[in-house]
């Protein structure tokens, strides 16, 4: 294997390439939401596996640094475990599961629960970047809206929620607005991790490689998830906590274990739930 | 003395294959029902979309005075600006229900998202407005939850005029509104939008080709053939006493029914 590494260049991409990420990537960052098109490579991965985030990732990623992903929360499905390989053959770079110790994560559905600081870059997998799609299917017509501000549609959908569901039944993927001005896909991560993107002092980076944009929300920038005034956002709350460590306060998947209808409340961030487990046994 | 909401000089729209609209002088007043009547081809649409600013007119002026009585040159208006107007202080009514509604989500969410884009956030109260619409278009508030696809072409009309008329506009154009309906829903349709009209005080632009419709509704019509006003006046006048041989023809072909 490492006899062959050579043939790749440091990170998979050729260097115009990154260079031409990285520029989008910085006026990304100069407009917090604005969605920057950039010409996404065909990556040895289908689209819809996360080659967006991959190529923000192999962009930006360098020799020190050390890189964690995750897939649904967790740093042991099949998605996680082979990009995490395929960045560890390609650069050679250290790899992690614990949140803390990372200075670059890529993910797909979840913020982890570990809060984020300074220094670390989150990279989001995002499948559809445009909020308005499901609204408005013209590219033209929703660029448009974003020039002129006129998000007053994005609120049809959640009337529509309310109005069929008695709630906002949008449990993902749930809309935000940037720094008071852009409105955003947050990719699809639970709602639950909607507060998490507000003033975070992590820098988050979102790549969409079919669609071909890329936008980002530096450290610190205001995000606002869209509510009504008589029904303010609010995130998804559970009456369990986690079966393995006990928690109360994190995201948790529901594992069915047999035939018989019997189910198990897990945290669906495991590098989380393990690190609670070991500080209980450490106490114990 | 009131003055014009819409004036035109000398408006242009041409196609280049001698198709569009020429030389259009107009002005309209607040409260005033204008009817554009002519054959297909005749440029009424083009006009229409042309002073709604969907279409770039080639020459002369459109002057549009906003409800704080500031004047806007409609022509050369910024794409921004235009579109605020276009929010708040004008409706468009088209002739295909589909393309001037929003058939996957419902009645209550068509009519809301004008208001929503003009900044309301409360669900509540704006559910209560669009209720208190769909009672006034007569469809009835216990359809608020009903897709526009689940109602007939009428009904579909008349939830158009209510999504148009919920932010209050001053003026509204209308491009064949009663297009595809048949006779009786039309003067429904007619009926209803002649009450509103009247009660609200709105200015309304409505092509038609069809010169009954413009008699129930418009008190001056344009009459417009090959791109060209051959005639203008009060509808009734027109009726009674046509004086070019186009308007003639429409009107003997109208009256003898």
């Amino acid at each position: 294997m490492t006899e062959r590494q050579w043939q790749y260049n440091f990170g998979f991409l050729d260097e115009n390439t990154k260079r031409m990420l990285r520029r989008g990537l910085l006026k990304a960052v100069a407009i917090p939401g604005y969605q920057v098109p950039f010409g996404s490579r065909e990556m040895p991965l289908p689209y819809g596996w996360g080659t967006g985030g991959i190529q923000l990732t192999a962009s930006i990623i360098g020799k020190s640094d050390v890189l964690k992903v995750i897939d649904q929360g967790a740093d042991d499905t099949t998605n996680a475990v082979n990009i995490r390989r395929f960045f560890a053959r390609v650069t050679g770079v250290a790899t992690t599961t614990r949140t803390a110790d990372a200075t670059l994560i890529q993910t797909r559905h979840r913020i982890p629960e570990t809060a984020l600081c300074e220094g670390q870059i989150m990279v989001f997998q995002v499948p559809e970047p445009e909020p308005l799609r499901t609204l408005e299917a013209s590219e033209v017509e929703t660029r448009k809206l974003h020039a002129h501000q006129e998000y007053g549609l994005m609120h049809v959908k959640l009337y529509e929620d309310i109005a069929r569901f008695g709630h906002v039944a949008t449990s993902y993927d749930y809309p935000v607005l940037v720094n008071g001005r852009y409105l955003a896909s947050p990719s699809p991560i639970p709602k639950f991790d909607n507060p998490k993107l507000d003033r975070s002092p992590a820098l988050m980076l979102f790549g969409a490689g079919r669609e071909k944009r890329l936008y980002a929300i530096p450290p610190y920038t205001a995000v606002e998830s869209l509510a009504f005034e008589d029904h303010p956002f609010a995130v998804q709350r559970w009456p369990h906590v986690c079966a393995l460590c006990g928690s109360g306060d994190s995201y948790l998947d529901e594992i069915i274990t047999d035939d018989a209808g019997h189910r198990l409340f897990v945290c669906s961030d495991s590098d989380y739930c393990q690190a609670q487990r070991t500080l209980q046994e450490g106490m114990a | 003395m009131t003055r014009p909401i819409l004036s035109t000089r000398g408006l242009c729209k041409d196609y280049g294959n001698g198709q569009g609209c020429f030389d259009i002088d107009f002005e309209l007043y607040p409260g005033e029902v204008l009817g554009i009547v002519g054959e297909s081809g005749s440029g009424k649409s083009t006009l229409l979309a042309t002073l709604a600013g969907k279409l770039a007119a080639d020459r002369g002026q459109v002057r549009f005075l906003d409800r704080d009585g500031m004047a806007h040159e409609l022509t050369c208006l910024p794409e921004a600006e235009r579109r605020r107007l276009a929010r708040s202080e004008w409706g468009y009514v088209t002739q295909h229900a589909r393309d001037g509604l929003r058939m996957n989500v419902s009645a209550g969410a068509n009519i809301s998202e004008r208001l929503m884009a003009l900044g309301e956030r409360h669900y509540g109260r704006l559910r209560e407005r669009a209720g208190d619409w769909l009672d006034k278009v007569e469809i009835g508030a216990d359809r608020l939850d009903d897709k526009p696809s689940a109602f007939s072409g009428g009904m579909q009309q008349r939830l158009q005029i209510a999504r148009n008329l919920v932010t209050q506009p001053r003026l509204v154009f209308m491009d064949e509104p009663t297009g595809g309906l048949d006779v009786s829903v039309q003067a429904r349709f007619l009926d209803l939008t002649r009450r509103l009209v009247h009660d609200t005080g709105i200015a309304v632009i409505m092509v038609t080709h069809d010169l009954g419709v413009a008699r129930l509704l418009a008190q001056r019509t344009l009459v417009m053939q090959r791109g060209r006003v051959v005639e203008t006046g009060l509808t009734d006048q027109i009726l009674d006493d046509p004086q070019h041989p186009y308007s003639q023809l429409l009107v003997s072909s109208i009256l003898q029914a």
